[in-house]
């Protein structure tokens, strides 16, 4: 293929995480087989080794996890992917990788919860899940999209920050956006950036501080096997690596593995908007459910009525000075998730008049619909069904 | 101090109580490591959590300290992204038997090129002395005030029946076979496994009465015997010692390497 | 140097050097290890026991005194 020629396929949306991956330079996958997510496995088993770069299946979602961790600080850009049930397995390494400030990926393709729950169908309820999924204290990102296109571009985002930041970054997509089939358009390489890791600069006989940071707060990473040795735990630890139960380093730890993503909301926000300027009823959304908010928005629109929706593709960290100023002069504010309101509890939290924020949502393993919400809508304008 | 350059010796004298077995066998690795002339910058240690996950600290390679039983998945995937690294993983006996266990058949079966060392004070040592899965029948431990009617795995049984290509039991009282069997468990390709009988003279020799570290030295000493050996063949109730296991089988990351071989041919 | 270096900062008294050194070479003295350099053939058996990494041996063993663990009580 030239470089000029566009590279157009149609595709689920799980293989476009895959080839957003690839394009991001992944080279180490490993996972466990689970719906709605397994078709990132399978195009990874088959093109991983093309670039040549590693798949394997390991034994559950705790050792893929654990993997990942390792092939990271070994020098690849790593990966896994699961759902629900192999999400929660996961959020022992995590947490690990959290505060071992090892960088990764994790998809999480959602199905209906608790438990094996709905094993096929639709849920967005694991948003806060990828935010308190483990347990102490540190902040994370998560990311969401509502085209295949879309997440293609999110993944090469998640990548890019979790280089950048040293972070476990969640890709928290759903079973209608990993199944469903659109066009994707894959970038020649180059035209969107990719982030490549900050490995160190310090030379060999000279002592490397792998938890430094240096002036613009980046730590850079040496890999396993290069010239420096150095110590990784999932302890509290110093510059060097080691465990410490010092108060004040165990204090200035906390701090940074929350600040380093808290403090970078702005930055880290990604979101679309449509029609938000003038819009009296502002629709909130993300993942599939956005498809149908952006439905309702194009022909209520076409019908003269001031609607508009707001996407938030970052989740966490939650974009609350983003979202208070989109709704703004917003006489209502309708969140359309799959879930019970956990994204409208941030929402309620983040705008000036929590009292006119509406939840739309669907909790049956189907999709939210336009009609869902224009039956919220009417009966909140006092209209009636 | 013979290897410097392998071990952090600011971290000395270690946090492992006095007459610890642990202590043992770290210092019988560094010898073996010296005397193998490997260079420190080749060398991986990945641990789990436990009083023995504590060693990855001491040596001076690259050291990953994990989570509890977790430290085989770890350093699988250190070692397939980086499969000319030298790994070895010591885990303790709830460690690699217990939380780990799934993942400790897996690596066997997977048979990925690393030594698997499980330090075996038949106790949880870190959490204070509860019984594990290497604790047998009738032993006392603070959850097993009764005496333990678990009965235990025998943890080479269990490594050879997963598929690991080296498998070798020795003890903290042996310590010229000790060096011996993890020189050879290092040279091997492919995943070797070495249970080592060590003393927790703390927990496991105070619970039980059997004495300090060098009364549990000496029950190691007069209840294990060779492989092949006269004293074995007389008195069936020893405890096996030696190397169990020793063959060749495909490498898991070499086969990785034909896996990449076919799918370039492919493209 | 000394036939047997004892690092008194790291040996922690457990006495399993002095149990089984062949020729009783080892005592303890105020919790720490000592060696008497007449008695000691460097065996080089202290040295592998220690749980603390505290002792290195300098002396070359006596050709005619290999000692392996089997013989030890
Ligand atoms: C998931 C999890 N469960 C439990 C623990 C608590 N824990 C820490 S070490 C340990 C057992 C240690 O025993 P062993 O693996 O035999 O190592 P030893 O301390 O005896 O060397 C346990 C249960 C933990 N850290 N993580
Ligand atoms: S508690 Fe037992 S295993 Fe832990 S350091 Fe002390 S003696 Fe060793
Ligand atoms: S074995 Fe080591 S720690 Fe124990 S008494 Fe002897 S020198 Fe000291
Ligand atoms: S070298 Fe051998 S003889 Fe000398 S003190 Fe050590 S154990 Fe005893
Ligand atoms: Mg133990």
């Amino acid at each position: 293929m030239s470089a000029t020629q566009q590279d157009v396929r149609f595709v689920q949306g799980n293989e476009a995480c895959v080839r957003g991956a690839l394009y991001a330079g992944l080279r180490f996958f490993a996972g466990y087989p689970i719906t709605p997510s397994t078709e990132i496995a399978e195009h990874l088993a088959e093109n991983l080794p093309k670039v040549g770069g590693t798949f394997v299946q390991m034994e559950d979602e705790i050792a893929s996890m654990c993997a990942v961790c390792g092939a990271s600080l070994a020098g690849s850009k790593s990966m896994t992917a699961t759902s629900g049930p192999g999400f929660s397995l996961k959020q022992e390494a995590i947490g690990y990788a959290a505060m071992a400030e090892i960088p990764c990926v994790v998809v999480d393709v959602q199905r209906a919860g608790p438990s094996t729950g709905l094993a096929t169908k639709v849920a967005q309820a694991d948003v806060n899940q990828a935010r308190w999924g483990t347990h102490g204290e540190h902040s994370i990102v998560t990311l969401t999209a509502s085209t295949v296109q879309d997440m293609f571009a999110v993944t090469v985002e998640a990548f890019n920050i979790a280089e950048a930041y040293r972070t476990p970054v969640i890709l928290l997509f759903d079973e209608v956006m990993g199944h469903m089939r659109e066009r994707l358009v894959i970038p020649p390489a180059g035209e969107l950036p990719v982030t490549e890791r900050l490995r160190t600069a310090v030379k060999p006989g000279v002592n490397y501080h792998p938890y430094l940071p240096r002036e613009d707060g980046r730590l850079p990473m040496s890999d396993y096997g290069d010239i420096h040795r150095y110590h990784v735990t999932g302890l509290y630890h110093d510059i060097w690596g080691f465990p410490t139960e010092q108060p004040e380093q165990v204090n200035k730890l906390v701090h940074h593995l929350v600040d380093k993503i808290e403090g970078r909301v702005h930055e880290l926000a990604r979101w679309k908007e449509f029609y938000l300027e003038d819009a009296e009823n502002v629709l909130i959304s993300y993942g599939s459910a956005a498809r149908s908010a952006r439905h309702l928005v194009e022909t209520r629109r076409q019908k003269g009525h001031r609607v508009g929706l707001l996407e938030l593709q970052t989740i966490w960290p939650f974009p609350k000075d983003l979202v208070r100023e989109k709704t703004a002069n917003a006489k209502n504010v309708f969140v359309v998730e799959m879930n019970m309101g956990q994204v409208m509890a941030q929402v309620k939290q983040a705008v000036d008049n929590p009292d006119h924020v509406y939840l739309v949502n669907r909790v049956d393993g189907t999709l939210v619909t336009p009609t869902d919400i224009g039956n919220v809508m009417r009966v909140i304008e006092g209209k009636g069904v | 101090m013979a290897f410097r350059d392998l071990i952090r010796e600011r971290f000395f004298p270690h946090i492992w109580c006095p007459g610890c077995g642990h202590g043992t066998v770290l210092n019988s690795l560094l010898h073996v490591v010296d005397k193998m002339g490997l260079d420190p910058t080749s060398m991986c240690m990945v641990s789990g959590i436990g009083c023995s996950a504590r060693i990855s600290g001491y040596v001076n390679f690259h050291t990953m300290h994990t989570m509890h039983g977790r430290a085989l998945p770890c350093a699988t995937g250190i070692k397939l992204a980086k499969p000319q690294l030298n790994m070895i993983v010591p885990m303790g006996d709830g460690d690699a038997m217990a939380i780990g266990g799934n993942h400790f058949i897996h690596a066997c079966r997977r048979n990925i090129d690393m030594t698997a060392i499980v330090l075996n004070n038949r106790i949880y040592g870190m959490t204070g002395g509860q019984y594990s899965p290497l604790s047998g029948r009738g032993v006392l431990a603070t959850t097993a005030p009764y005496r333990s009617i678990d009965d235990d795995f025998d943890a080479v049984a269990l490594a050879q029946g997963a598929g690991a290509t080296f498998v070798a039991r020795t003890t903290a009282f042996h310590v010229k076979e000790l060096s011996k069997i993890l020189t050879k468990a290092i040279q091997h390709k492919g995943f070797s496994v070495v249970e080592v009988m060590v003393q927790c003279p703390t927990y496991f020799g105070r619970k039980n009465k059997m004495g300090g570290a060098v009364q549990l030295l000496e029950y190691y000493r007069d209840n294990t015997a060779p492989l092949g050996s006269k004293k074995l063949e007389e008195n069936q109730n020893l405890i096996p010692r030696g190397i169990f296991v020793e063959r060749e089988r495909p490498e898991y990351c070499e086969e990785y390497q034909n896996v990449i071989a076919l799918a370039e041919g492919k493209e | 140097m000394e036939a047997v270096e004892i690092n008194v900062l790291w040996c922690k008294g457990c006495g399993v050097c002095v149990a089984f050194c062949p020729k009783k070479a080892l005592s303890l003295v105020g919790e720490k290890a000592q060696v008497d350099p007449e008695l000691c053939i460097g065996c080089g058996m202290c040295e592998l026991y220690c749980p603390d990494l505290a002792i290195v041996v300098n002396k070359p063993t006596k050709k005619n005194e290999k000692v392996t663990e089997e013989g030890l009580s």
